[in-house]
């Protein structure tokens, strides 16, 4: 239960950060909080030859309000998520799913850049990126570019970013208009990853009808699935059963598939209703 | 053979230089380098909350922590609880409530219930539960640990 051996980098700027990430390649692996990463590691599930611990870059921690949404620097931590006036402001359902991450210590470390690029089909980050259409910025020597949620997260455990860059913020859009939110789920014990998990997003147009309902499922998966209800809402149990439809779970020491169909089940009704009364 | 990495780290208030490879842990670096056992190391993968210690004042895993991501940081481990006093508050609570049976899971306990404390003087039922639940103990039922918060913070607050 002792990380394998690696050569430990410590850069002090992006520039640094990108100049070695792009000498090891393939190779390394950036260090941000470590709360997944340390204890695969620990576990010997990970042996990076190269390990690049970001902790000390500067300027990569900030939470900032933009237009049309709140950006998230990749040493954010969860806890300074959540606390944050912007993030509360912006966009709720980052709150929502932060108080489902493990448990406060955890969060004390966490980084919510981190919870993306790590790309556990269970974890709440994910979805939360994923149903509201976010995108990753990932950044290598003299370039950067923007990956849609979509299309950033590949499979259980990987992410589209490449050897050599390096994830540098998150864009979660902000809540429109008369929208509501919501995030379920059930854990064996508080703070355990989820059998199962749904975050939804309800709009409603001026006269209180709905407009939009999308749902996003955790642990039911490769990645968070997304499953647009607008045809069925606001019959939530009807929604209910359509999200059933689209999900392929598989079961494991901790449930079986029917067993995570039908809780999924429960919770899309539970947090569409939850959402469509919040918007 | 990887590189050794000279560090200091501020533990307890004291500023201490040790020379460690990269992939030493601040729990094994804590107990191991520096003789302050205090600090408890179970499961070596976040789950149990033993090795919870102060980083910066926050508590935080020290197995899921690498020393040399610390070098340079403030450290709190239980031996650093107590004051020129005696005992804190928190660790008297503990004993007057009987908060600990075997005590391997306390030093989490400890600096998790400290900070929580610094945050929030007054937490209800439900946010001690909260703010303890990284912390899993197979002694108590918890229901005494709870108890030893409260009555920390009623402690804290008489001698505030």
């Amino acid at each position: 239960m002792k990380p394998p051996p690696f050569d430990y980098h410590a850069p002090t700027s992006i520039e640094q950060a990108l100049a070695v990430l792009a000498e090891v390649g393939a190779h390394g692996k950036v260090l941000a909080g470590g709360q997944s990463l340390i204890p695969l590691l620990n576990m010997r599930l990970a042996a990076p030859d190269h390990l690049v611990d970001i902790n000390r870059v500067a300027g990569l921690d900030a939470v900032e309000a933009e237009p049309g949404g709140v950006r998230v620097g990749a040493l954010a931590r969860h806890a300074a998520v959540e606390r944050s006036a912007a993030v509360r402001s912006a966009q709720p359902l980052i709150g929502q799913a932060l108080r489902l991450v493990a448990h406060p210590v955890i969060r004390n470390r966490g980084t919510v850049v981190g919870s993306l690029v790590h790309a556990d089909p269970s974890a709440e980050l994910p979805a939360v990126l994923a149903l509201l259409g976010g995108s990753v910025r990932l950044a290598r020597v003299d370039t950067e570019r923007d990956v849609a949620a979509e299309d950033f997260f590949v499979g259980p455990l990987e992410s589209a970013t490449e050897p050599g860059e390096l994830a540098v913020s998150a864009f979660f859009p902000a809540l429109g208009r008369r929208t509501g939110t919501a995030f379920v789920e059930v854990a064996r014990r508080h703070g355990d990853f989820a059998m199962a998990g749904v975050a939804a997003l309800v709009g409603l147009d001026d006269e209180g009808a709905v407009m939009s309902a999308r749902v996003a499922c955790i642990s039911v998966g490769p990645a968070p699935v997304v499953v647009d209800v607008s045809a069925q809402a606001p019959d939530w149990k009807a929604a209910a059963r359509a999200v059933q439809d689209r999900i392929e779970p598989e079961g494991d020491i901790h449930a079986t598939a029917d067993y995570r169909r039908h809780l999924t089940g429960v919770l899309a009704e539970r947090a569409l209703t939850q959402a469509a009364a919040d918007a | 053979m990887p590189d050794l990495h000279e560090i200091s780290l501020i533990v307890n208030g004291v500023v201490r230089e040790v020379t460690v490879p990269a992939r030493r842990l601040l729990s094994d670096c804590l107990r191991h380098d520096l003789g302050l056992t205090g600090t408890h190391v179970g499961c070596e993968h976040g789950v149990c909350g033993a090795c919870t210690i102060l980083l910066d004042g926050e508590p935080a895993r020290s197995c899921l922590t690498l020393a040399v991501t610390a070098a340079g940081h403030e450290i709190t481990t239980v031996e650093g609880l107590a004051g020129d006093d005696g005992p804190s508050a928190v660790q008297r609570a503990f004993r007057e409530c009987h908060g600990l049976q075997c005590g391997f899971c306390t030093p989490g306990f400890l600096c998790t219930a400290t900070a929580l404390l610094r945050e929030n003087p007054a937490p209800t039922d439900e946010e001690v539960v909260e703010g303890l639940s990284g912390n899993l103990c197979r002694c108590t039922g918890y229901q005494n640990i709870v108890k030893s918060v409260h009555r920390a913070a009623e402690l804290l607050a008489e001698e505030s």
